[in-house]
Parts: C-alpha cells; sequence; structure tokens
C-alpha cells in the first residue's frame, strides 16, 4: 500500500492522473464532435445509390472495422507528415489542412476519428434501413423534398433507435484513449503505466480504472437522460 | 381529371398491370375492387408516382405525368411539374403511416409548412378545422401511438386533406380496421364523398362501395375485367364474375 494509506502520497497520484485527464478528454471530445457527423455522412456514402461513392466507402469501412485500431494509430502517426506534405504541396486547395499540426495528439484524434467515423456509419446505417418504406412514401405523396423527408421524418426517428448502440461506442471509445499511449501521448493511460513502473505498485492502474468507470458512469447516465427524453413517442 | 392509358407494370418476370385504363371526372367517387393480387394497389400506386410505370400514360387535370413515346419507352415529367402534378394527389394508405415522431397536429402542419409555405399559424388553424371535421378535434396534442386505428386513419385522411388535393386515392383504408371502427373511417369518407371530392378508393368493403361510388371497377389479374355504375357492377343485376368474386 503505497499510495491508499498515505494521504499525500494519494494526492499527488490523482494529480498526475488528471494531467494526463487533460489529453484523454482532448480525444475523446473531438472524437464525438467530428466522428458523429462524419458518421453520418459514410453512412449516406455507403448507401449512395453509385457504385463509385458507394464501394470506396464500403472498402474504408471494412479497413476501420476490420483492422486493429491500435495499428490505425501507428498508421496515421507514420503516415500524417508524409501525407500533409503530399497534399500541401501538390493539391493547394487542400493546403488548410498543413494547419493540423502532425503531432501524436492530433495523429491520435484523426485514427480515432476515422475510426470511430466508421462505426458510428454502420450504426446509423442500421437505423435508416430499419425505418420502414410508408415513412418515405407517405412524405413523398405530401411532397416532401428527399432532404426533407430525410432530416424531418427519418433522422429523428433513427436516433431514437440508435441511442443505444451509439452509447455503446461512446463507453467503449472512453477506454480506448488508453490505446493512445502506444505513440506516447501524455494521457491518463500513460501516466498510470509510467508511475506503476516507477514504483512497482499497481495502485495507479487501479486508480486509472476508477478514473475510467467514473467517466463512463456520468456517460451513461447522460445517455439514459436523452433516452428518456425521446421516450414521448413510440413507434 | 384524371386518364390513365394502357399502363403496364411489371416486378421481374411477374406482370401485374396488363394495360390498365380508366378515367375520373371531376366530383366523382371511384371504387376499385378485385381479388388480392389482381394489381389493384399497384395500379393505385403507378397514378401517385409511388411505382414508375413501365408503359402507358398518365394524365392530371391536364397535365402528363408519364407518357409513352414511340419507342415504348415511359417518360416522366420534369422533377419540378411531377412535384406539382403529384401534390393534386393525396393517398391514405391501409397502415396509415402516420409520423410517430410528431402529434397529432404537426402530422398535418408539417407539410403544409414545409411543402405549400403556409405560415405556421395557418397551417394550425387549417389542422383544428380539419381534425374537427374528421371528429378529433380533442387528439390534436396526442401522439399516433395513443390512438386507435380507426383514429389514426382519420388523422391520416386530414393530413392529406390539409395540401387540398383534387384527387384522393385511398388503398384500402379499412383493411387494417376491426369490424366496428371500419365504420368511423368510412363515415368520414362518405362525409367527403357528399363534399363531391374526387376521390379513388380501393376496398372490399362492397356495400360501402354501392352506395358511396359512382362507378365501381372489378380489376382481374392486371386488367380491368369489368366497370360500371356501382348499380350495375354492385347492384342486384350484377354479373357471375362479380358474384363469383363476392363468395356467392
Ligand atoms: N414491390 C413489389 N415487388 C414485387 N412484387 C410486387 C410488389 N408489389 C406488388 N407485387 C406483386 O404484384 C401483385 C399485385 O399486387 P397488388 O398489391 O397490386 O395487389 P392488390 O390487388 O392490391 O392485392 P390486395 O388486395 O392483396 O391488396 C402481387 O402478386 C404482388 O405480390
Ligand atoms: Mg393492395
Amino acid at each position: 500500500m503505497r499510495y491508499f494509506n498515505d494521504g499525500e502520497a494519494f494526492l499527488k497520484l490523482i494529480k498526475l492522473l488528471t494531467g494526463g485527464l487533460g489529453n484523454t478528454l482532448l480525444i475523446f471530445a473531438w472524437t464525438i464532435v467530428l466522428a458523429l457527423p462524419l458518421g453520418l455522412i459514410v453512412a449516406l456514402g455507403r448507401m449512395s445509390r453509385r457504385r463509385i461513392v458507394r464501394e470506396p466507402v464500403r472498402f474504408y469501412i471494412l479497413i476501420m472495422r476490420g483492422t486493429p485500431l491500435i495499428l490505425q494509430i501507428f498508421a496515421v502517426h507514420f503516415l500524417l507528415p508524409i501525407l500533409m506534405k503530399f497534399l500541401g504541396t501538390n493539391l493547394p486547395f487542400l493546403s488548410f489542412l498543413l494547419a493540423i499540426r502532425p503531432n501524436r495528439v492530433n495523429s491520435t484524434i484523426i485514427a480515432f476519428v476515422i475510426n470511430y467515423a466508421a462505426y458510428f456509419a454502420e450504426i446509423y446505417r442500421g437505423g435508416i434501413m430499419a425505418m420502414e418504406r410508408g415513412q418515405y412514401e407517405a412524405a413523398q405523396v405530401l411532397g416532401f423534398s428527399r432532404a426533407q423527408t430525410f432530416v424531418r421524418i427519418i433522422l429523428p426517428q433513427v436516433i431514437k433507435r440508435i441511442l443505444l448502440p451509439i452509447s455503446n461506442e461512446v463507453i467503449t471509445l472512453v477506454k480506448d484513449t488508453a490505446l493512445a499511449t502506444v505513440i506516447a501521448v501524455a494521457e491518463m493511460f500513460r501516466s498510470a503505466t509510467n508511475e506503476a513502473s516507477r514504483t512497482g505498485s499497481i495502485e495507479p492502474l487501479i486508480i486509472a480504472g476508477v478514473f475510467y468507470l467514473i467517466m463512463n458512469t456520468i456517460i451513461t447516465w447522460l445517455f439514459d437522460v436523452l433516452i428518456r427524453k425521446f421516450d414521448y413517442y413510440k413507434v | 381529371m384524371l386518364k390513365a392509358t394502357n399502363v403496364t407494370k411489371s416486378f421481374g418476370k411477374l406482370k401485374v398491370l396488363k394495360g390498365v385504363s380508366a378515367a375520373v371526372s371531376r366530383g366523382e367517387v371511384v371504387a376499385i375492387i378485385g381479388s388480392s393480387g389482381s394489381g389493384k394497389s399497384t395500379f393505385l400506386r403507378c397514378l401517385n408516382y409511388l411505382e414508375k410505370v413501365d408503359g402507358g400514360s398518365v394524365t392530371i387535370d391536364g397535365e402528363s405525368l408519364v407518357s409513352t413515346d414511340a419507342q415504348g419507352k415511359a417518360c416522366y415529367a420534369q422533377k419540378e411539374q411531377l412535384r406539382r402534378i403529384c401534390l393534386k394527389m393525396g393517398m391514405v394508405f391501409q397502415n396509415y403511416h402516420l409520423f410517430p415522431h410528431m402529434n397529432v397536429l404537426r402530422n398535418i402542419t408539417e407539410a403544409q409548412v414545409h411543402v405549400l409555405g403556409r405560415s405556421k399559424t395557418q397551417a394550425a388553424e387549417y389542422g383544428a378545422e380539419l381534425l374537427t371535421k374528421v371528429g378529433l378535434s380533442d387528439k390534436a396534442q396526442q401522439y399516433p401511438y395513443q390512438l386507435s386505428g380507426g383514429q389514426c386513419q382519420r388523422v391520416a385522411i386530414a393530413r392529406a386533406l390539409a395540401l387540398d388535393p383534387e384527387l384522393l386515392c385511398f388503398d384500402e383504408p379499412t383493411s387494417a380496421l376491426d369490424p366496428q371502427i371500419t365504420q368511423e373511417v368510412l363515415a368520414v369518407i362518405r362525409q367527403l364523398a357528399g363534399e363531391h371530392r374526387t376521390m379513388i378508393v380501393v376496398t372490399h368493403e362492397m356495400r360501402f362501395a354501392l352506395e358511396v361510388a359512382d362507378r365501381v371497377i372489378f380489376m382481374e389479374d392486371g386488367v380491368i375485367a369489368e366497370e360500371g355504375t356501382s348499380q350495375e357492377m354492385l347492384g342486384s343485376g350484377r354479373s357471375e364474375r362479380i358474384r363469383r368474386f363476392m363468395g356467392e
């Protein structure tokens, strides 16, 4: 018992871990903010009637779901600087991408965003495909355009249906942020393992586990509230 | 008002409509009857652009929805015209297809506001008026899941009426309902017929068809087998074939 019965050491450990928590939350928040909308676009691409759109998207989803996230993090980390140099010099209209600094945190965020967008996309797609045709037909005979039908009729119903599977992914994401440690991002899990190996105690890892648990408790609660909000109607 | 000529439609190898022609004049109520699988729904859906025809033509109010060129290819109207033509028609489905995430009033106002561009107050006033008409003024704030089937169908009728269609189509509006509840929906349709609305009703309710329809079309195996006034078709002088269909 190195930390649990020594108040000062314990406080120091908490401080150390919350220091890493910043990056953990950064990765988490950016992934949510970017991957949720991107996933919707990917889902629409996956369902496109045009093969030239649908097939590449299908391939992208296969790669993202079919290979380990940890590998994708490495890949983005090593390829990003090369890719950005290439884009910046050859495709000037993409030069805004150069604003993204190719550091470890950004590589991680990009890897997470493209990975989670693929998972979110499949959840959206499942929700959209589960919609009965009658809803589209009713909207059509009432004169709604395709865009209006999607935004006003389909999407609100899809959101209600996918909240639970989305919450699953979000909870997994919290825990997956620990993978950033493989390219030496100073996030919470790395702080904990460093401290654990420095002192030979498992307690920092246990505390890290408690931190993840607290975050996921909050997320679970938030989703419960959200799901209850959508309970005002039934299908 | 509506003229369909030689409409053909197949699903894969299955020929569902083998050249159906029908005309509906303004203010007329036409009932379509026929056994299951004879193509009644498919025909109605072709008029509504819910299915695309393979051949033939459909004209509504003098505007061509689809026509067939010399090569036998069906040519639909341009997008904007298509939309305008389709808005002349309303449709009531067997399974209502109300929007479950909107309350009853919103189901009726949504298209008024976002398709026709009416103001929200205008749409709500008209919506309330239509709800009174179908006898559901007290249900405006309820959600579809809180209503009975008959009430849902009456909301669906109000929703279709809200866009002031010139032609209202019903595809077996009471087939999903209990016999007692059927009557409350039929009463609404009867009332609309009394107002001389132009309507096409696919139905299995023979007594209702006899009473409300001006004309009856009997479909069999993808063609119109018989057609006439409701008295001729369903009155005491009805044909052997209709008698057989009615299970006599
Ligand atoms: N989308 C579709 N794909 C393939 N076949 C279809 C489709 N819609 C209808 N059919 C077939 O076309 C035929 C006619 O169907 P339709 O729904 O028009 O019949 P109906 O006269 O309305 O019958 P019911 O009284 O049962 O409603 C049926 O054999 C049906 O299986
Ligand atoms: Mg039918």
